[in-house]
């Protein structure tokens, strides 16, 4: 018997293919986030719309809180933890948690080395803004990749930006010659290996989310239709003003992504969406964290 | 003949492409080809002989089915002897009991007592080799061995009278006793695979592997051939 296997690691995240993802911050939100059919959880103290107003260094959660939302639920829980900071991998390994966050989210412990996240039995999660990236954290071990998009700004544009950049890198890798594609790999410091795989298959070899400035069901069946395999909602579930029909209504927008009738009718009525942010307007941008 | 996948939500598109690996395979032999659709709506579920209920969340799987009023047509369907497989969370859908909850969002078709992450959480997660009886029909599988993928499985702790068990997590022996894989401690020779009449549910994942053999035991059902 094997466990911990790059399969299993990989196959917990294609179980969660065309579902939702939602940022909870205590038990009773868990919960609510269960019962809306989420399939699975973030656990964190602050959601990024709450980091990016109070400011301030943003650090892995209290386990204490963290275990307290495994217990409440029977979905898989996932927690996030600094971009480098292998320390507080552990810890959260050791609390057996389901996934881990390597996020740019929280501030960044090391500008030079990404966590090496094949030492680890847990499997990891990490953004990207372009293909280079995303297999530069498949190399590392990551098992799932997802969009950086910009987290907290309940804004759309830079998800879709960095799911068309993979979409459009995977289609020129394709058309490269060999001789092109030498220099790219070594350019983007990434596998010839993994290179060839993304060449094959058309597309990443590990399950690809949205996440960062998903807020209502038309964003969700956006980056859907871009080609995504799933949605992760940070700050616009619970910053909105009903959490539980909102987080119901992308839940439903998820699944039914290109039937606009089903669409428009789970759009209706939601009530106001989060607080949102023009990209220019921000004084830092987390997608810049992490390279 | 036409196979459905539910559509909602998990390991779809795993399903789909092993039951098109399959339906290539199978063409020389002049069977009536397999054509894999992906259930969504009640219409989806007019047309199909079979239907498969995918690995992913059965929290939100349960929730879905009931909003749509899939559930119900499925449950009419499997009960007039529609062939059904579910894998993993599927598996926990067509349940009659799930252990300390009542009233959960499922089918509740099958004699069996079902306990969710049986095993434990993702660490707990585990492959092993099993041995799958496949029946009198067995030997044209080739062999009974099978690579099986566990992820956050469900445990079996309880079968009705009519429920036969095709496969517990024993480790497998060959015909000279060499133990090719040992179970560890933590198993006791649950039972992972059982059938009901027309109802097929595996705790683990045939699809997340290039084994086809449990897909080509459920078409055989549909066919009404085991």
């Amino acid at each position: 018997m094997q466990k911990n296997t790059f399969k299993l690691k990989k196959g917990l995240a294609q179980m969660l293919k065309g579902g939702v993802i939602m940022d909870v911050t205590n038990a009773e939100q868990a919960q609510t986030a269960e019962k809306a059919g989420a399939v699975a959880v973030m656990a964190l103290e602050r959601v990024p719309a709450d980091i990016r107003r109070e400011g301030g260094v943003a650090r892995m959660s209290d386990p204490l809180m963290i275990q307290k939302i495994m217990a409440a639920v029977s979905i898989p829980v996932m927690a996030k933890v600094r971009i480098g900071h292998f320390a507080e991998a552990q810890i959260l390994e050791s609390l057996g948690i389901d996934y881990i966050d390597e996020s740019e989210v929280l501030t960044p412990a090391d500008e030079k080395y990404h966590i090496n996240k094949r030492d680890f039995k847990a499997p990891f999660v990490c953004g990207a803004k372009n293909l280079g990236e995303a297999l530069r954290r498949i190399g590392e071990g990551a098992a799932m990749i997802r969009t950086k998009g910009e987290a907290g700004t309940g804004n759309i544009v830079e998800a879709v930006r960095h799911m068309r950049t993979i979409n459009e890198e995977i289609v020129s890798l394709q058309k490269m010659s060999k001789k092109d594609l030498a220099k790219w790999v070594l350019a983007e410091r990434v596998s010839v290996e993994l290179a060839d795989e993304v060449c094959k298959l058309g597309r990443l070899s590990v399950v690809n989310f949205a996440a960062g400035g998903i807020a209502t069901p038309a964003d969700a069946s956006l980056m859907m239709q871009l080609g995504c395999d799933g949605i992760f909602v940070g700050s616009g579930i619970f910053k909105s003003s009903d959490p539980l029909k909102r987080a119901c209504a992308i839940v439903e927008a998820t699944l039914h992504f290109n039937t606009p009738d089903i669409l428009a009718r789970c759009s209706r009525g939601l009530g106001k969406a989060m607080d949102s942010i023009e990209i220019d307007k921000l004084d830092q941008k987390y997608a810049e964290r992490g390279w | 003949m036409k196979i459905g996948i539910l559509g909602i939500q998990g390991s779809v598109k795993e399903h789909f492409e092993a039951l098109k690996k399959l339906a290539k395979g199978e063409k020389s032999r002049g069977d009536s080809k397999i054509e894999p659709v992906l259930v969504k709506s009640v219409s989806d579920l007019a047309k199909i002989k079979g239907l498969i209920i995918p690995g992913g969340e059965s929290t939100t799987i349960g929730k879905l089915l009931k909003k749509f009023g899939l559930g119900d047509e499925i449950i009419k369907r499997v009960k007039k002897g529609m062939p059904v497989w579910g894998t993993c969370a599927g598996a926990i859908l067509l349940a009659k009991k799930i252990v300390g909850e009542h009233g959960a969002d499922t089918l509740g078709l099958m004699d069996i007592s079902i306990e969710r992450n049986g095993y434990g959480r993702q660490a707990d997660s585990f492959e092993m080799q099993i041995e799958f009886d496949l029946g009198p029909a067995a030997a044209r599988f080739g062999n009974s061995i099978i690579p099986g993928v566990f992820i956050r499985a469900p445990k079996i702790v309880g079968v009705g009278k009519g429920v036969a068990v095709l496969a517990r997590s024993e480790g497998v022996r060959k015909a000279n006793s060499c133990l090719l894989a040992t179970p560890s401690e933590s198993l006791g020779g649950e039972i992972i695979a059982a059938r009901q009449k027309n109802i097929l549910i595996t705790t683990f994942h045939p699809e997340l592997t290039d084994d086809l053999k449990v897909h080509k035991y459920f078409v055989k059902m549909c066919e009404g051939k085991v």
